[in-house]
């Protein structure tokens, strides 16, 4: 890829920032046009130390059934259990990283990757989206910010359909969410102005 | 607005020459179709692309050029390239140009300001998005939500954004008819410009299907014909039919047969995948079924399930009869009211001995209706496991009515009970007015009202305990029959042609589209490929379900419980009538 050129933005770098927990999350910006910008936020991988914990209570619990029991059995259903149960962590909960694509005239997109490389993309068109916002919640004890696309309403022009969150995995505090942001409002002010246009 | 061209990927190591396709103001778009190459007669390209448009019904026009050439550019073929603009004119004008052997591309579009040729043309941005056609003109798009406004013959080719997209290069398959070995007046690259793709087994099955619907469809109006005249007659046959699961899910069988077979051509889409499921799950059905008739002639299963009936059933009344014999005493250290005790007990006890009496009557030829209705497996798994629920209705038709004799008493004591308690308050119940009112009553009507009330009440404890009992054996039952009617329905609504379908050819179900965008350098558009998304498995599951012969149950847990204690009877079967269709 070439490298920036004298006064245009970088094409990729990458920040660090944290997630509502406390983790350590990696923000990583390609920039590839004017209309054409892409975020990958990636996610604290999965630790040994929780994965041994989990290992261990497993197992102590299998033997400890097995010495109440005296059945074989239980010692082989515990092991399977947790290999099964690890590549079901894997492929369906344990998210890698999060991308969000956005497309001046064409539409924002938002990915998914999982531990196991499985992929799950939604795709929303540009005539759809309304505005991309920050927005408050309230999430168990806690009261975070997220960042989420308003869809318009086909039937009220002045009304929202719907509400999708971006980024609900990760959850990254609110200096990354204005980072993104910043950069999701020049593009959609770029895409209004050209839109009014004939 | 960036201006969007869609270039099918199968056009990418073509030759130079003209772009044919459509451009949809709306979005700013042009959607590439082929590309026609030199040399060629502008008259003879643009008769094709008029014949194009009226077969097709979508705006097919010359966009723009494809220039695919060595290192250095020519300055004749630019020359010529731009004249041709003039010969074809379409705004914007778009010229693609893509060096040989490598993979940096670059894209123009001129617009004339003005009306003279003359003008200054202004250049718009283009950004380059890759499909693969043959996907895509395959592929059926689901929307998220359909709106309820809309009709289907509504959707124009000037559906929004991808959509558009998706429906031009559906409806111009009359475009990629012709490939290069044709001796046509145009030569075209596109999909299947390298040969037309058929396969022999699908034309074969394409001729034969025409006969042997014909044939199926007589031989199924015959049937029809032939249970809808004779059996429906007498009264009690019909009764016994409605109430029969079996007869049910044959109907149901039927009718879907009649579909599949019927000669009118599937109108859309959504009818063509749901003859597609029918076919698929009868199949299967069938072939499940053969399965589970050869397993029961394996090892002669038939004898050794009819000898094992009838000890079964001598079993479950030796168990009942306990039952009675623990509730005719203490049950649970309760003291019962001696005398009802004895005589709902003897009665039940009574019934039990017919029941029985008629069980050792039918047992030599069990194992012969047992033989005749497992042939009936052959019609499919889901008529023997009909069977099965029907065969255990019959064989626990004495719990029924042991139910009914209890909630029919326990009902009548209820009603009973709470008229006589208005009256012990000096209330009644005003039928008119369908309420409440108080009434002065003859001291003699008090006397009799509250020594009935005194009597009532103090046998009530005996006529629940024994409605408890009953009731919990009925819902056993009414559990164990729900469960196989549970899996009749799966087999009957499960959709396994979409399953089959997404799982083998995921791009035919589309529940969108996703972008990645391709090398880029600075200077050069920017190039995204479109690939399908496919719709997630409970999504297809969802969208293409059967309807199944049965209703869900109308009850909540609410009116269920409610009904269970003013012992009203619960009718747990699925009324085909009651059924709104």
């Amino acid at each position: 890829m070439a490298g920036p050129g004298a006064g245009e933005p970088a094409m990729e770098d990458e920040r660090s920032f944290s997630d509502i927990c406390g983790g350590r999350l990696a923000l990583r910006r390609r920039y590839y046009s004017p209309s054409c910008l892409e975020f990958c936020l990636i996610c604290p991988r999965i630790s040994l130390r929780s994965l041994t914990a989990v290992t261990c209570t497993v197992w102590l619990a299998a033997y400890g059934l097995f010495t109440l029991c005296e059945n074989s059995m239980i010692l082989s259903a515990a092991i399977f259990i947790t290999l099964l149960g690890l590549l079901g962590y894997l492929h369906f909960v344990k998210i890698d990283h999060e991308t969000l694509l956005i497309i001046d005239s064409l539409g924002i997109q938002m990915t998914s990757s999982y531990a196991s490389g499985k992929e799950s993309t939604t795709f929303i068109e540009m005539g759809k989206v309304k505005d991309v916002i920050i927005n408050e919640a309230i999430y168990m004890q806690k009261v975070i910010y997220y960042l989420c696309i308003l869809l318009k309403d086909p039937v009220e022009p002045h009304g929202i359909s719907q509400v999708v969150p971006i980024f609900q995995s990760a959850k990254p505090r609110l200096d990354c969410l204005i980072e993104v942001y910043r950069s999701c409002q020049e593009i959609l002010a770029h895409q209004k102005a050209t839109s009014t246009r004939p | 607005m960036v201006l969007k061209a869609f270039f099918p990927t199968c056009c990418a190591s073509a030759d130079s020459g003209l772009l044919v396709g459509r451009w949809v103001p709306e979005q700013s778009s042009a959607v590439v179709l082929a590309v026609v190459h030199f040399p060629f007669i502008p008259v003879q390209v643009k008769e094709l692309l008029a014949q194009v448009q009226q077969a097709s019904q979508v705006g097919v026009t010359v966009l723009g050029t494809w220039c695919h050439r060595r290192q250095e550019p020519e300055e004749s073929l630019g020359h010529f390239l731009e004249g041709l603009g003039a010969l074809f004119s379409h705004e914007p004008w778009l010229q693609l140009c893509r060096e040989r052997g490598s993979k940096s591309w670059s894209c123009k579009a001129t617009r004339r300001q003005g009306p003279t040729p003359l003008t200054p043309a202004c250049e718009d941005q283009v950004m380059l998005i890759f499909y693969n056609q043959r996907k895509v003109l395959l592929s059926q798009l689901h929307p998220p939500a359909a709106l309820p406004e809309r009709q289907a013959g509504d959707a124009t080719a000037s559906a929004g954004g991808l959509a558009a997209v998706f429906d031009t290069v559906a409806r111009s398959e009359v475009l990629f008819q012709s490939d290069r070995f044709d001796e046509g007046p145009v030569r075209l690259t596109h999909w299947q410009s390298e040969g037309v793709e058929a396969s022999i087994l699908v034309e074969l099955a394409k001729r034969a299907a025409g006969p042997i619907c014909l044939l199926l469809a007589c031989l199924l109006s015959l049937v029809s014909a032939a249970s809808a005249c004779r059996v429906f007659r007498p009264w009690p046959l019909s009764f016994i039919w409605s109430k029969l699961s079996t007869c049910e899910q044959l109907r149901h069988r039927l009718d879907q047969l009649m579909l599949v077979v019927s000669a009118h051509r599937a109108e859309g889409p959504a009818q063509l995948m749901r003859k597609a499921n029918t076919l698929v799950s009868v199949l299967l059905d069938m072939a499940l079924g053969l399965l589970l008739l050869s397993w029961l002639h394996r090892k002669d299963r038939f004898a050794q399930l009819a000898e094992a009936l009838i000890p079964v059933a001598d079993r479950v009344a030796e168990e009942l009869q306990h039952l009675l014999q623990w509730l005719m005493g203490a049950p649970a250290g309760l003291k019962m009211n001696r005398a009802l005790d004895q005589v709902l007990g003897r009665f039940f006890l009574y019934h039990i001995h017919l029941w029985i009496s008629y069980i050792h009557l039918m047992s030599p030829f069990i194992e012969h209706i047992l033989w005749h209705l497992g042939l009936s497996a052959c019609l499919g798994l889901t008529v023997a496991l009909s069977i099965l629920s029907d065969i255990i209705s019959l064989l626990t038709f004495h719990i029924y009515c042991f139910y009914v004799y209890g909630a029919r008493l326990y009902c009548l004591k209820i009603h009973g009970l709470s008229s006589l308690w208005r009256l012990f308050r000096g209330k009644k119940w005003n039928v008119l007015r369908q309420r409440v009112d108080s009434c002065s009553y003859d001291l003699d009507q008090l006397f009799i009202g509250t020594l009935l009330f005194t009597i009532l009440i103090f046998l009530l404890p005996t006529t629940a305990l024994y409605y408890l009992v009953f009731t919990l054996l009925r819902l056993l039952v009414v559990t164990v029959q729900g469960l196989v009617h549970l899996l009749v329905d799966l087999i009957n609504s499960l959709p396994l042609y979409s399953l089959g379908l997404r799982l083998c050819r995921p791009y035919r179900l589309a529940a969108g589209v996703k972008f990645r965008v391709l090398e880029h350098e600075a200077g050069r558009p920017l190039r995204l490929l479109m690939q399908i998304n496919p719709l997630p498995f409970r999504h297809v599951v969802r969208t293409y379900r059967l309807p199944s012969c049965g209703c869900p149950p109308k009850h909540s847990w609410g009116s269920l419980c409610r009904k269970l204690f003013f012992g009203e009877l619960i009718y747990p079967w699925r009324q085909r009538g009651d059924k709104q269709d």
